[in-house]
């Protein structure tokens, strides 16, 4: 068959794509338009094979099975709690893949000076040898670029899946010398890209790959456990982008759409992730909290305990309840606890409502995720935006594991890091318990004024244990 | 260790310290409780109704005092219960140190230890032990319901077939805790009701009570309530006559006084003067709570009722809270239970008595052979500091004006946006070549159709949404698929583990989102 059925067969994958991004809309139709990207993926794949793929039908096809059987295995046995790191390895995936591709590239064009044979390289040589030396030339920039972006992928997101899955310290940590180190290697980098611009040889596309795998590796190294949406967002961001490049460089439409497609997707979710913590997202990837403006105000009052018994007979009284889940409840596997309880107050005619900060967790949606895995039906889980105005005719707010998305500091205190940060504003509720593990402060190392509130109570301990223990007292 | 409440020896005294509810409390604590038979009668508490909370009755108060290591009680004690005191004892009750050096000295001299609960510092982590004001808001309740006994009239106004009733209208003095309680009875009562009080800030207080607050129109620095710990301070002399006034002015419209004005360690003011009650109509009623310290009206009798020439009533009582046993005997057992909760850090039934801590040592008034009295200042500031926040309110017109701006400033971003990248473009396609141009135009279409699609994703698919993009990006298995039949060894390996590695990720990715999109359910 002809590339002009390979052509049509791509856009009807675009469009197939496009529908299946916007699909997620909502729940309803998210669960068709997984279907469009299935049936879009499969028609690029045939198409491709069957139009410009380079012969080895059986080869592709085994490796594609192998491939889909691990994935399969994967995806069938991944926790929900896990999700941020299984999203970190595949993103890790994709960059490596762009950078063989992209060095696959470098071998055609050199093969392609020291043959006239095009016709036994297959497809993507005769492509490329029809091409003039200017076109040569943007195609070693649009390689260069792919590798480059998909290095920093492939180091980024091995090491983000260290840090969310606990292998690699999740503390920020940086060699001496700092954002020196990663400025360095990408001025190495615009270096190689000349130098191999004139020459044309392996060697500083080799350079500059290992300058992007670390600057890849060390930026995400300085980067604190609780940024990791950012992170993430960012990694899946510029996995679209690598894609991107090496469409250009393949002259490939549907790579190059797609490519874009999941770029902006990525960049719009760390600009949201971005905004939802009143930081810029340079301060974000280059870590660390902006220094205090100056004297943080004092907290003022304690912290009062608080044990099951009491947190019963307030739920037992209340009518309307709104949960506010945060990592620690992924920490503590405690969704199916929290689930439990939402079923019991429910049963008793009580609202129950969730409010979910948009940083909530270590992935953007992370919380929606692991409630409806619980099987907390998804029209009582809201946003921030759709719930803060409720806080003050609520009974009682209860925090589960979250901490600076409950702090009033952002709002009270000019002198705050977090000074301005949209925050979940449950302080407002008539009465507050918060599920913490110990007495200390959160992520950012923020004191949280809310647990000095008089109408705040600590239940403090394991918030799935805690959970437990109030469970049977819910009459 | 043992905690023991002994019968009030105050002549009339309803209160009792321990209710058979905080007994079982303390008892978690780990300590032992006993009282002395009859001590709860009084207040509705009767024996047997202790030793099902598991109290020991005990005979004598001499057999109590002797056992007890810790002894809690309502009353300031007398010479005789001072005498009970030993080395090893604490003493938890009203104690009055500014007004009873006697006492202080006596149990100095004994040795023991002495928290006197009207010396807790009014800082909000003590509100829970601060029976200064719940007697208070016991005290302003009742204040209402003694003024409504004597009154002759209902409180709410009411038309009915025999008549139209006009509504009482109440004023209260003082907008403390006693204040603020009063207010609240009384509005719930029905009656209109104005407050005053010589701090501006608490006119939010009373209004969200639903009373109305008496301003004078009298320019001053206003006074810091938090200054002084949360009371009121003496004022000045303009202050006063102003204050004279307006309440000389009112007076003849009103029929319910309640005074709650008190200064600490002072003579309380006098605000209500004798030619103000002479301008109230008769069967009005006057009620003064400020009587133990001499009455804000001239004319208080201490503990007793009087009715003067012109038919006001004036209530001198000071026993308020003692006149609701039950209710003021459980709130303060429960303050004192808070007491020791703050004295038994370890829950261990062993006192702690720690004097770094401000509220412990603001309330102990001898410890261990000292006199501890005054306390020094609390560290922590007084609840009432609230610097207040001026939120300008914005005309109409500025509204509209600011929102014209920031849709000029929205306007002029798009179009410096759209002229910068529009320039890039046009330079790029000035240099490049025509074959770039035709996949960048597809490229930057695509990301702004990506733009557009990704904004109406909803946040709680943010999940689902990385996983499906992450299959999707793994789109590059098309640029493998293009190399792998290439002729040369490397590149084949290379696009086989491209290709195998995108296997994983669009079987993987697509898997995935399907199991989390197949978990979302509404209710």
């Amino acid at each position: 068959m002809d590339f002009g059925f390979t052509t049509a067969a791509y856009v009807v994958a675009a469009v197939l794509f496009i529908l299946a991004l916007g699909g997620l809309s909502n729940q309803e139709s998210a669960k068709r338009a997984v279907w469009y990207g299935i049936v879009g993926m499969g028609l690029a794949v045939f198409a491709t094979l069957v139009g410009p793929g380079g012969g080895l039908w059986w080869l592709s096809i085994i490796l594609i099975a192998a491939g889909g059987v691990i994935g399969l295995q994967l995806a069938g046995r991944v926790q929900m709690t896990q999700m941020p790191e299984l999203v970190a390895a595949m993103h890790s995936l994709v960059g490596l893949a762009a950078v063989f591709v992209g060095f696959n590239a470098h071998f055609v064009i050199g093969q392609i000076g020291a043959t006239l044979d095009t016709e036994s390289l297959g497809n993507f040589a005769k492509l490329v040898a029809k091409k003039d030396a200017v076109e040569i030339n943007i195609l070693r920039v649009e390689l260069f670029l792919g590798v480059f972006i998909g290095a920093i992928t492939f180091t980024g997101s091995v090491i983000a899946y260290g840090k969310l899955a606990g292998r690699v310290s999740s503390a920020a940590t940086k060699l001496p010398g700092g954002h020196l180190l990663n400025a360095g290697a990408a001025a190495l980098s615009v270096i190689c890209l000349f130098w191999y611009l004139n020459a044309g040889g392996f060697l500083p596309l080799l350079l500059m790959t290992l300058a992007a795998l670390f600057i890849g590796y060390h930026l995400i190294m300085g980067i604190g456990g609780a940024d990791m949406p950012v992170v993430v967002s960012m990694l899946n961001s510029y996995s679209g982008w690598a894609a991107a490049a090496i469409g250009f460089s393949l002259g490939n439409d549907l790579l190059i759409v797609v490519g874009a497609l999941v770029g902006s997707s990525g960049a719009i979710l760390s600009y949201i992730m971005c905004k939802a913590m009143n930081r810029s997202f340079v301060s974000v990837i280059l870590g660390g909290f902006g220094g205090p403006a100056g004297e943080q105000m004092a907290v003022e009052g304690e912290m009062i305990a608080i044990e099951a018994d009491g947190v019963a007979t307030s739920l037992n009284e209340a009518d309307s309840v709104i949960i506010i889940p945060g990592y620690g409840m992924a920490v503590a596997q405690a969704q199916a606890a929290v689930a439990d309880l939402t079923r019991k107050l429910r049963a008793k005619g009580k609202s129950v409502r969730f409010a979910i900060h948009p940083v909530a967790g270590r992935l953007p949606g992370h919380m929606n995720v692991l409630l409806a895995e619980a099987k907390v039906p998804y029209d009582i889980v809201l946003e921030m935006d759709e719930i803060n105005e409720d806080f003050p005719e609520t009974d009682v707010a209860i925090v589960i594991g979250s901490n600076d998305i409950v702090n009033p500091a952002a709002q009270d205190d000019p002198n705050s890091p977090i000074a301005g940060m949209p925050v979940l504003e449950c302080w407002k509720a008539k009465q507050v318990f918060v599920s913490k593990r110990g007495q200390g402060t959160g992520y950012s190392g923020i004191e949280n004024p809310l647990f000095f509130k008089e109408n705040t109570r600590m239940f403090y301990g394991d918030a799935k244990a805690s959970l437990d223990k109030l469970l049977p007292l819910i009459d | 260790m043992k905690i023991g409440t002994p019968k009030e020896s105050f002549e009339g005294e309803a209160r009792v310290a321990m209710t058979p509810d905080s007994a079982l409390q303390l008892q978690k604590l780990g300590y032992e409780c006993a009282i002395e038979t009859g001590a709860g009668q009084a207040a509705g508490f009767s024996d047997a109704s202790y030793k099902d909370a598991g109290v020991e009755v005990v005979k004598t108060a001499a057999a109590l005092w002797k056992g007890a290591d810790i002894v809690a009680k309502v009353r300031q004690p007398d010479a005789a219960e001072l005498k009970r005191l030993t080395k090893d004892k604490t003493l938890i009750s009203f104690f009055n140190p500014a007004g009873n050096e006697d006492g202080l000295k006596a149990a100095k001299k004994k040795g023991a230890n002495v928290i006197a609960m009207e010396m807790v510092p009014r800082i909000s982590r003590a509100q829970k032990m601060d029976a200064l004001s719940s007697m208070a808001n016991i005290a302003g309740y009742r204040a209402v319901i003694e003024a409504g006994n004597n009154f002759g009239r209902f409180f709410t106004g009411q038309i009915t077939a025999a008549g139209k009733v006009p509504p009482a209208k109440v004023l209260v003095v003082g907008a403390g805790v006693a204040g603020l309680a009063a207010i609240g009875t009384s509005t719930s009562l029905g009656a209109i009701t104005y407050a005053f009080d010589v701090r501006p800030e608490v006119a939010e207080q009373v209004e969200s009570m639903g009373a109305e607050f008496v301003y004078l129109d009298f320019e001053e620095d206003a006074q810091d309530g938090a200054a002084t710990g949360g009371y009121a301070s003496v004022q000045s002399e303009e202050f006063r006559n102003a204050q004279l006034a307006k309440f000389r002015e009112i007076a003849p419209d009103i029929d319910i006084v309640i005074t709650t004005a008190l200064i600490p360690n002072r003579p309380a003011p006098k605000l209500w003067l004798a030619d103000m009650i002479a301008a109230m109509k008769p069967g009005s009623v006057i009620v003064d709570l400020a009587a133990e310290q001499g009455g804000n009206a001239e004319g208080t009798v201490k503990d007793e009722k009087i009715v003067t020439e012109n038919g006001v009533t004036i209530v001198g009582y000071t026993d308020f809270a003692s006149r609701m046993g039950a209710q003021a005997s459980s709130l303060y057992a429960t303050n004192i239970r808070h007491m020791m909760t703050d004295l038994t850090p370890e829950k261990d039934g062993q006192i702690v008595h720690d004097m770094e801590d401000d509220v412990i040592r603001g309330a102990t008034v001898t410890y261990q052979g000292d006199i501890t009295f005054p306390p020094p200042p609390p560290k922590v500031q007084a609840i009432a500091a609230q610097p207040k926040k001026e939120v300008k309110e914005l005309t109409p017109d500025e509204i509209r004006a600011q929102e014209a701006a920031a849709f000029r400033e929205q306007t002029r971003n798009q179009v410096a946006l759209l002229g910068i990248g529009g320039a890039l473009i046009l330079l790029a396609g000035l240099y490049a070549p025509a074959s770039f141009m035709q996949h960048f135009i597809v490229f930057v279409l695509a990301v702004f159709v990506g733009f557009q699609v990704i904004w109406g994703v909803a946040h709680s698919l943010h999940t689902p949404l990385m996983a499906i993009t992450n299959g999707i990006s793994s789109i590059i298995i098309v640029g493998a698929l293009m190399q792998i039949g290439s002729g040369n060894f490397l590149v084949i390996l290379l696009a086989a583990l491209s290709v195998f590695m995108a296997g994983i990720n669009i079987f993987g990715g697509f898997a995935v989102t399907r199991r989390m999109l197949a978990m979302f359910q509404k209710s």
